[in-house]
């Protein structure tokens, strides 16, 4: 996973409350066994006019020019604004691989769905929440094609506008494993004498929950 | 200590507490073959062992073929996946329900008819709806591939304990008021983010009245108000379900089981960190209206006015009465439907097809209708309906009868909706797009659904 330590850059504001993960990434992209190539079907169904399939070429698509992904003021930005329970519904990892193929690193909003928020930081995404006072003041600084840059630093916990500096909450584990880009498996496997132990006993415990 | 049923659940799985997070073991594992590949090329390529292959249970459902399946799977794509599972269950050494076995079907239905789901267990699956079997008095939870990945390779879960909600639906509920309209209900009560960051606990008359069918589809939807678990304490009626099922222990083993299983209920005085009563006697048959669960109606009621909406609410209402081509204050009743599909891990067991046929027997599938189809949750359950005569009753009627899987629940096969058609669905989630694209779902009970495709319109059950 690659580490994150601080992500400056434009701010996309997708006006929408219960972003759902079908919306994220549509099913029919769901069928690749790779994590990578995803990006170009990211919000697919809102980003195209045409009905998308895999391997398709990008080029051949027909834009939806109102979508604001499309809108040539965010191209290359790096941040998603966005409304309440971002990425509910499947529990899909297609979601955020899709975000971060697109090139988003941070996903701001005042709520999202919690298997969504434990997988964005399995890859390297970080989601933060934030009030809805500064949803709205962020909202209204980016829309109508009005362009807001944001620093993040993930080390400090704070969102920069230039101006201001907004504190976040973030928990220290996950953070840490962020920062530092590390593989979780590698970490719980250092405990495995632990595991084992308990396996030994809960077996003992619970026979007819294992197999022998 | 008085403890929920979370609690003791949780408590039993501790293997270490790591700061303000728990590392937690896994008793079952479940696998399909849309969110595994990923799970299974990164265990290669950190060369990394399978912790406990005998907790793994891995079903092909999503991508299955429910017509012609001896042709096997037309879409090359959809094959490629099917066929990944195929070989990474025979590189790791893992128990597969191929398509071809009677036993296979959607992931959530076999594993409670095998007996694979027991009270007590935690079961992962990298499936959202995985808290349907929360219903046995287990703590269920879907995760990502990322997650596949690190149960696999270590048999835990790193966790945050989940705060406990506990849904008190007391009273009993009327005629033909189901499962699913208990579950549209609450969604529609506290909404689709009310149980985030919550374990939902079920309780009250209407629950323990409920079958393990019902209890399933009850557990299956608290996903949809947010909940990554849902569950239901053990009773009689859990315990006699799960007898003689394939997997479940046998004999002296099975004693000793049941009396374990019967500590699974939240203690007297136990306290959960939020409590929301629900009237039962006051649910009505539910329709949804709108793109999200929670944009749900009596089946008597009315679309509401995006304007008597607030904030986000109201720009979500317009957004989703747009896509649905509908308008403001028009009754449910008058909503047009094109196509009905009785199916999915929500209602595609035995009783859900039982139920729905006896509003469809010697009736005929309106001529307004373009489609009505049946999709059996399992190849058991299929066989278990024919030996009824249950097919025989939905084909007469003029449904098509298919093979078990996902199918038009979410369109990863060949069912599915065309743009701008109106399905009547069994299924879960009536997001955007999710039967198709363009397509636009009404969520319902088979019951419901079943009268839909008689009448070419929602009608009121409780009248038929």
């Amino acid at each position: 996973m690659e580490k994150y330590t601080k992500n400056s850059g434009i701010v996309i504001p997708l006006d929408r409350a219960n972003v759902d993960t079908d919306a994220i990434i549509p099913k029919q992209f769901l069928k690749s066994v790779k994590k990578t190539g995803f990006g170009k079907n990211l919000f697919d169904e809102w980003r195209y006019l045409d009905h998308g399939e895999p391997d398709q070429a990008e080029s051949s698509r027909q834009i939806n020019p109102d979508f604001v992904l499309n809108q040539s003021c965010y191209k290359d930005a790096t941040i998603l604004l966005t409304r309440e329970n971002f990425g509910c519904g499947s529990s899909r990892e297609h979601a955020p691989w899709a975000i971060l193929d697109y090139g988003i690193r941070t996903i701001l909003a005042p709520s999202f769905a919690d298997i969504f928020y434990g997988n964005c930081f399995k890859n390297g995404i970080l989601p933060i929440l934030i009030s809805d006072e500064l949803t709205q003041i962020f909202f209204d600084k980016s829309q109508n094609k009005k362009v807001l840059r944001l620093e993040i630093d993930l080390e400090n916990q704070k969102i920069i506008d230039g101006i201001n500096e907004y504190h976040f909450e973030i928990d220290e584990f996950k953070k840490h494993c962020l920062l530092e880009g590390l593989d979780d498996i590698g970490m719980t496997l250092q405990n495995a004498k632990d595991i084992e132990l308990f396996e030994t006993n809960y077996k003992q415990k619970f026979p007819w929950l294992t197999k022998e | 200590m008085a403890l929920t049923l979370y609690e003791k659940i949780f408590n039993r799985h501790v293997v270490k507490k790591l700061d303000d997070s728990y590392l937690i073991y896994i008793d079952r594992h479940l696998i399909h073959e849309v969110t595994s590949p990923q799970a299974f090329d990164g265990i290669r390529l950190n060369n990394r062992k399978i912790w406990r292959t005998d907790s793994i249970v891995a079903v092909p459902d999503h991508n299955v073929p429910t017509l012609d399946r001896k042709k096997g799977i037309q879409d090359p794509i959809s094959k490629i996946q099917v066929d990944t599972l195929d070989s990474n269950c025979a590189e790791f050494g893992l128990n597969q329900f191929k398509m071809n076995d009677i036993r296979q079907g959607i992931v959530h239905v076999i594993g409670p008819e095998q007996g694979l789901t027991l009270p007590g267990m935690t079961i992962v699956c990298g499936d959202s709806h995985t808290s349907t079997h929360g219903a046995f008095g287990a703590l269920a939870m879907g995760i990502g591939t990322s997650e596949v990945e690190h149960v696999l390779a270590t048999q835990c879960l790193i966790v945050k304990k989940l705060k406990t909600l506990q849904i008190n639906v007391y009273g009993k509920t009327q005629n033909y008021i189901t499962a699913k309209d208990i579950a549209l209900a609450v969604i529609g009560h506290i909404g689709t983010a009310g149980g985030t960051g919550f374990a939902i606990e079920f309780t009250g008359e209407a629950i323990t009245d409920l079958s393990m069918e019902g209890r399933m589809t009850l557990c299956n939807m608290a996903i949809e108000a947010g909940a990554r678990a849902g569950m239901i304490a053990v009773d009689d009626t859990t315990i006699g379900y799960l007898e003689d099922r394939p997997y479940a222990p046998q004999g002296k083993m099975w004693e000793a089981a049941v009396s374990d299983w019967r500590l699974l209920v939240s203690d007297k005085g136990a306290i959960f960190d939020k409590v929301v009563n629900i009237d039962a006697t006051m649910i009505e048959p539910q329709v949804t209206w709108g793109t999200s669960p929670e944009m749900v109606s009596s089946v008597l009621g009315f679309i509401p006015d995006p304007e008597s909406q607030l904030g986000s609410k109201k720009t979500g209402y317009k957004q989703a009465l747009e896509y649905m081509n509908l308008k403001p204050k028009m009754s449910i009743s008058d909503i047009p439907i094109d196509r009905v599909f009785i199916g999915s891990c929500t209602n595609s067991r035995i009783e859900d097809l039982r139920n729905a046929a006896k509003i469809v027997q010697s009736k005929k599938v309106s001529k307004s209708i373009k489609q009505a189809m049946v999709v059996p949750g399992s190849g058991l359950v299929k066989m278990q309906a024919e030996k009824e005569g249950l097919d025989q009753i939905f084909i007469e009627a003029g449904f098509e009868w298919r093979e078990p899987g996902c199918s038009m629940c979410l369109a990863m096969n060949a069912d599915r909706l065309e743009a701008g058609e109106h399905c009547a669905s069994t299924s879960n989630r009536n997001f955007e797009g999710r039967q198709g694209q363009g397509g636009r779902t009404h969520l319902v009970s088979p019951e419901m659904a079943a009268a839909a495709a008689i009448y070419g319109k929602f009608v009121d059950i409780r009248n038929l």
